[in-house]
């Protein structure tokens, strides 16, 4: 990065509102911004805060409605909204390009690769068809997508979800822009691809010196690939800074509450718990007087805080860049990232719950193809879940971790009766239900075994009001039978998920997602479960909803001693709230143990891999990079060997091929499915170096010297 | 893909027998009322019926007169027409034909006419072109075919004086007095054809790779003709193709109305006339025809649509 | 957070009625869907109060041929739209005309939407044999051109009004089956669905209760645009005459029992063709209307 040379982008005091038929809405109100060649920016903030708008806008292309009402941006010294409509087009793609969210969406499906990857360079400058496609195979090369010609002839359905998006970021920069945007790139991947593409991106600008702005919700993946930071929140730029002055010591009180949302790889649930940020982002035209942020602020004071709107600030005693909106940073004392907040108990362990034992599912598919019918072969099997092997007590709380296509799903639907396991027993509370479908069970048994499912935004019937659907899962469970006594429960449980009693009335389009979420934990909780089966359910949701949503389950769980059954993704949140994890691939259970020995050396090198992979918001802890090479093998076709070892990193030869591997176990209740002999596993260094006390202060002391 | 050509050719002749059985069951057997009362009418005798049932065959046992019946169509012997006293065969032939030419015809100005009108209303959704296009489909959607038929007559024919009034063709192949039985199918089907066809660009216009195209800075031409419409004209070519299957009903009316000597016209006679054996041929003609379109139209989007192709 | 609700909530029809006409309130956004609204509101009233507003006995002959506007010599009264060639005068056969049509077409659009909907249900969500078999029958159906297939109908069973309710029916609800059966296929995937099977309620609750009601946008879409096909497949038989036997009015056979004498007379075959056009015209701008207003939601 070179500070000398003249900057490539400058939004300065950029205000862009939409113009529909209710009216004005001003989805970006202030913000400036300045991108040096070579630098990676990045834009963080939770949905409506106006990022991808900012992006939008920097691209000229806000649709029919959009317009930018103030402000300017000049792109190498040109202001873009004075250029016609050739000179952007000229500019588009060859001088600034843009990655999208969704790779497959981006891709036109009737095209081949080649001819979508030609057509850039083709079109902007004056080579020959030969060149372009010799440039084209070199950069599909250059990020590192195995086999560039037969990907150069596929068409985008054939690729997986990684290698789309290595496409599409081959695409941008094929004709070598300065600019590259990237607008949540990773959000739809799996978290061990998106590790690749974040690396991939982290190196394109050492590579090219082309300059990045990331946008992303995910201030772990900020932190990972960014060299300044500019936190958003309602439409404006609340702080701005380096990566290191920002992420040590945040001065907005917006910025330390998402700090305080994301979970640490220090805390765990009972020491620190999540601190999510109270009352809701307002709505563009809602928007308070003065600081936007004022009601959700902790640190609120009347007569200050609510009169004007203001600029950002520079901050005292720290970075030049560092720059703040808040009147009252000084006086307020944040302090550094430490866990603090109140003590919660620990619960105790109870009886066994869940006994899962040697189960299987496997689902078949016809093959009606005529080469099936040739061979024989007309039956072939999904092998969604291979032998599982677990259990769980009263009231602990076991993660199923895994990404796309491990087979959790599948196992969360025999459990739940909407399937019949192939082979082997599920016990819960001592009785086999992996035979039994829902509607075969009492009802007691039925709600004493329910879920929280994924997608906040159809996890209600949009038709029915909320006290009706409530009300009806009550009947049906048998809790209650006499109308004022279900009308009294569904009031209760409003009281618990902590929504006003009037919602009774509401149709679920008027709620919030994190609201309907808290409704869908309401109707799971409405029978007094044992055990609560949660599928994912705060992945769709912003970080500080999230929060909220996720202190709720763990506030109920301790409460009413359920069993929690967890899935997720997210190792972070994981780590918070679990006290016992299980790690799946491709329908197999590779790892599992108490949370202390999954984030502990001996790992499972999928486990490792896996760990090195979550983004950590914190610029003081430091990981191991661990990359995966390799294609997720197809369920219908696993390997004969170990799952994982297509893409092994520690693979030791053709045993990991061919045979199944051993389950070896650790310590009582840690078991690893490896063939690497256990002292080996013992020797590796742990993944996740989480610096002490001493030590930070120690690194701080040298650092401000 | 192999596969696929031999799966949907299977079930078109499977979709054939069926029929076939439904049209034995229907008009051939007792089950819907005695077929000697309807060809003889009601105040024939029962020696007359019984006679005519010997004649033809209707005492055999019923699996037996099927296999009969199904053979002969096969062989192209499609009986005796009742109503034009002569084999089937020799009269529905010419009449198909005609429609034949009449299709044509109305095909050759309506699809493109549809098919452009439709990717400009679509490529700018919202504005005055596609909101006109649209009010004036659905105008014309709304008026059925008799109805413009009296219209277009009132017009043309009667006030005008510029289009014969009907179109029986007595003199030889005029193709003036084509114009106005295609005008109707023209009018009516266009409507829908171009409405499709802009919900499918529009579809396609607001989807992300468009976004991309555009993005990446391609002229807005290559953005459409190689983008755009690759995707967009799927569908409208299934549509289109399905029309064929529409085109047969709504010839009955327009052949009807302007005594032109086509098949829909022929297929009204028979019933019209208690034609036993043209009715079956004519019925068994169209839907054979219909289910080849179908067929073709379902391999086509197979075809054109790589998503599938690939898989 | 508690607010002070104790009592609860009271159910009731009169809630839904005044929820129903309330959305019909939201038809005011869209021009079109107003222009449509009340075209098919006229002549539902002018069908309801029939007796009222014709000035003649549609089927008795008074006086042949006579123009629109003249007047009638032997009664009294003016011919606002003419006679035809019988004398019956045209207005009051085109206003008891509009009762036929809103009888049948509704009952014969209820009844094949029925039987669709139950069937485009169960292929959807149960999917397996059941969808097979409903499926290929569909197919099958839908292979006829639809008039063929209306007149192998008639011929067979002949022609009356619930001849024509019955082969209305069979001939549309494999093509409202469809419908349903996809709109089943990409509603059975929701969580509030996979809830309700968690909570081990029966198949047809879910499919009723759960499914069916997030399907209504599309199909009240659907059900306007095939009120007015339906009223298009009237008005066509009656045309060719096979529609309802004589001497009940009936447009299209109003049209086809005067065409000859179109050249003289047009009169006689303009009027029931602007009639039965404008009601079609209603359902369909009523229908746009509804799409674009569902689309906005």
């Amino acid at each position: 990065m070179n500070t000398d040379q003249e900057p490539i982008l400058v939004c300065k005091d950029l205000c862009i509102s939409y113009y529909t038929r209710a009216g004005e809405i001003p989805a970006v109100v202030d913000f400036s911004l300045t991108v040096l060649p070579g630098e990676t920016i990045g834009i963080v903030g939770e949905s409506g805060c106006g990022k991808s708008t900012v992006a939008m806008a920097i691209m000229q292309h806000m649709g029919a409605n959009g317009g930018i009402k103030s402000g300017s941006i000049t792109f190498k010294g040109r202001d873009l909204t004075q250029l016609t409509d050739d000179e952007l087009r000229d500019i588009r793609g060859s001088e600034v390009a843009m990655i999208y969210q969704e790779p497959f969406a981006s891709l036109n499906p009737s095209l081949k690769i080649s001819t979508q990857l030609m057509e850039v360079p083709l079109a902007h400058e004056d080579i020959s068809t030969e060149e372009a496609r010799k440039r084209a195979l070199q950069m599909l090369a250059d990020v590192k997508l195995p086999d560039p010609e037969r990907i150069m002839e596929a068409y985008p359905h054939q690729l997986s979800g990684g290698q789309q998006q290595r496409v599409v970021i081959a695409m941008g920069l094929l004709s070598n822009p300065s600019l590259l945007l990237l607008d949540e790139p990773t959000t739809a991947l799996d978290v061990t691809v998106e590790a690749g593409i974040v690396k991939l991106v982290a190196d394109i600008s050492k590579k090219y010196g082309t300059s990045q702005i990331y946008i992303s919700h995910n201030l772990g993946l900020i932190l990972e690939t960014c060299d300044r930071v500019f936190v958003m929140y309602s439409g404006e730029v609340v702080e701005e800074g380096t990566i290191d002055s920002l992420f040590t010591w945040p001065r907005h009180p917006y910025t330390h509450g998402l700090f305080a949302c994301i979970p640490l790889p220090t805390a765990d649930k009972h020491a620190a718990p999540l601190k999510p940020i109270r009352g809701q982002l307002p709505l563009p035209f809602e928007r308070p007087q003065g600081c936007y942020y004022h009601p959700r602020c902790d640190h609120f004071e009347e007569g200050l805080c609510d009169v004007d709107h203001f600029k950002m600030e520079h901050v005292e005693n720290s970075a030049p860049d560092h720059r703040v909106r808040c009147l009252r940073y000084k006086d307020i004392n944040i302090g550094h990232q430490t866990g603090e907040g109140e003590q919660k108990e620990v619960l105790e362990l109870g009886d066994r719950v869940l006994n899962v034992d040697k189960m299987k599912k496997y689902y078949e598919v016809r093959d009606n193809s005529l080469k099936a019918l040739i061979s024989g072969k007309r039956i072939r099997y999904v092998k969604a879940n291979e032998e599982l092997n677990f259990t769980a007590h009263e009231g602990e709380t076991v993660a199923i971790v895994g990404e796309s296509g491990c087979g959790k799903s599948t196992f969360a639907k025999v459990l739940m009766g909407l399937e019949k396991s192939t082979e082997g027993e599920v016990r819960h509370l001592g009785k086999d239900i992996s035979g039994i479908a829902v509607r075969d069970r009492s009802p007691e048994e039925v709600a004493s075994l329910q879920m929280v499912f994924q997608n906040p935004f159809d996890t209600l019937n949009p038709s029915h009001s909320i006290g009706g659907q409530i009300s009806r899962v009550i009947k049906k469970f048998g809790v209650e039978t006499d109308k004022t006594k279900v009308f009294n429960r569904v009031m209760q449980l409003l009281d618990i998920v902590k929504l006003p009693r009037d919602f009774y009335f509401r149709k679920p389009r008027q709620l919030s997602g994190g609201q309907k979420q808290r409704i869908g934990i309401a109707r799971a909780f409405a029978g007094n479960p044992s055990m609560v089966i949660a599928d994912e359910p705060v992945s769709a949701l912003d970080v500080s909803v999230a929060a909220a949503v996720t202190e709720l389950l763990m506030d109920i769980q301790r409460e009413h001693k359920t069993t929690l059954l967890f899935i997720s993704h997210d190792l972070s949140v994981v780590r918070y709230l679990s006290d016992r994890i299980v790690v799946m691939y491709l329908g197999h259970i590779l790892e599992r143990g108490t949370t202390e020995q999954i984030f502990a050396p001996p790992y499972q090198p999928y486990t490792e891999a896996l760990l090195s992979a979550v983004p950590i918001a914190d610029p003081e802890v430091t990981k191991r990079e661990i990359v995966l090479e390799g294609n997720l093998p197809s369920a219908m076709n696993p390997p004969k060997g170990c799952p994982f070892c297509t893409r092994c990193h520690r693979k030791i030869g053709e045993i990991c091929d061919n045979e199944p591997p051993p389950e070896q176990i650790v310590a009582d209740r840690h078991v690893i499915k490896c063939h690497i002999p256990l002292e080996e596993l013992k020797q590796v260094e742990h993944v996740i170096h989480v610096p002490s006390e001493s030590e930070r202060l120690h690194a701080r002391a040298n650092r401000d010297a | 893909m192999v596969t696929l050509i031999a799966k949907r050719f299977g079930f078109m002749v499977f979709t054939m027998i069926v029929v076939s059985l439904i049209l034995f069951i229907l008009l051939e057997t007792d089950l819907t009322g005695d077929p000697a009362i309807r060809v003889l009418g009601q105040f024939s005798n029962e020696e007359q019926r019984e006679l005519w049932r010997e004649q033809h065959g209707y005492n055999q046992p019923m699996l037996l007169r099927y296999v009969k019946w199904l053979g002969n169509f096969a062989t192209g012997d499609l009986g005796e027409s009742i109503r034009f006293k002569g084999p089937v065969a020799d009269v529905m032939l010419p009449r198909l034909w005609n429609t034949a030419v009449l299709g044509f015809w109305t095909f050759a100005i309506m699809i493109p006419l549809s098919l452009i009108l439709g990717v400009l209303s679509g490529m700018k959704e919202g504005s005055k072109l596609d909101r006109s296009i649209s009010i004036f489909g659905i105008l014309t959607t709304s008026v059925p075919e008799f109805a413009s038929a009296v219209i277009f007559s009132a017009l043309f024919v009667f006030t005008l004086k510029w289009l014969p009034g009907t179109s029986s063709m007595s003199g030889g192949f005029e193709f003036k007095q084509l114009v106005l039985p295609a005008l109707v199918l023209i009018v009516y089907d266009f409507g829908y054809v171009a409405r499709m066809t802009r919900a499918s660009m529009a579809e396609v216009m607001t989807s992300q790779y468009i976004r991309t195209a555009i993005l990446k800075g391609l002229p807005y031409k290559s953005v459409i003709l190689k983008h755009a419409l690759r995707n967009a004209l799927i569908a409208p070519f299934t549509v289109i193709m399905l029309q064929i299957n529409w085109l047969l009903s709504g010839v009955i009316v327009v052949e009807f109305f302007f005594a032109y000597k086509g098949f829909g016209a022929l297929i009204l006679e028979a019933s019209l006339n208690n034609d036993i054996a043209l009715l079956e041929a004519c019925a068994m003609v169209a839907v054979c025809v219909a289910v080849t379109t179908q067929t073709l139209a379902d391999i086509g989007y197979t075809f054109l649509n790589p998503r599938i192709r690939f898989s | 957070m508690t607010t002070a609700i104790t009592e609860m909530p009271k159910a009731g029809y009169g809630a839904a009625l005044i929820r129903g006409l309330k959305s019909f309130a939201l038809l005011r956004e869209s021009w079109v869907g107003m222009v449509g609204a009340f075209l098919v509101i006229f002549w539902v009233l002018v069908a309801l109060f029939a007796p009222l507003l014709a000035p003649f006995d549609p089927n008795s002959s008074i006086q042949p041929f006579a123009k629109p506007g003249a007047e009638a010599l032997t009664t009294g009264g003016t011919f606002w739209l003419g006679t035809d060639h019988i004398g019956r005068d045209i207005l009051s056969r085109i206003i008891w005309g509009s009762r036929t049509v809103l009888i049948y077409a509704p009952l014969a659009t209820l009844s094949a939407y029925t039987v669709g909907i139950l069937m485009g249900l169960a292929a959807g969500y149960r999917g397996g044999w059941v969808d097979d078999v409903l499926s290929r029958i569909a197919d099958i159906i839908l292979s006829f051109p639809v008039l063929v297939l209306y007149i192998i109908i008639i011929a067979t069973i002949g022609a009356s009004g619930i001849n024509i309710i019955i082969a209305i029916t069979f001939a549309s609800s494999p093509g409202i089956m469809r419908i349903v059966r996809g709109l089943v296929l990409d509603l059975r995937n929701r969580d509030y669905v996979a809830a309700a099977q968690t909570r081990g309620e029966s198949d047809w609750r879910v499919m009723l209760v759960e499914i069916l009601p997030n399907a209504r946008g599309p199909l009240i879409v659907d059900a306007c645009l095939r009120l007015g096909y339906v009223i298009i497949t009237i008005g066509v038989l009656g045309f060719l005459g096979l529609g309802l036997p004589p001497p009940d009015p009936d447009w299209g056979g109003m049209v086809n029992e005067t065409r000859q004498m179109a050249m003289a007379f047009p009169h006689m075959t303009l009027f029931p063709c602007i009639a039965i056009s404008s009601l079609i015209l209603g359902f369909n701008l009523l229908a746009d209307g509804l799409r674009e207003i569902s689309l906005r939601d």
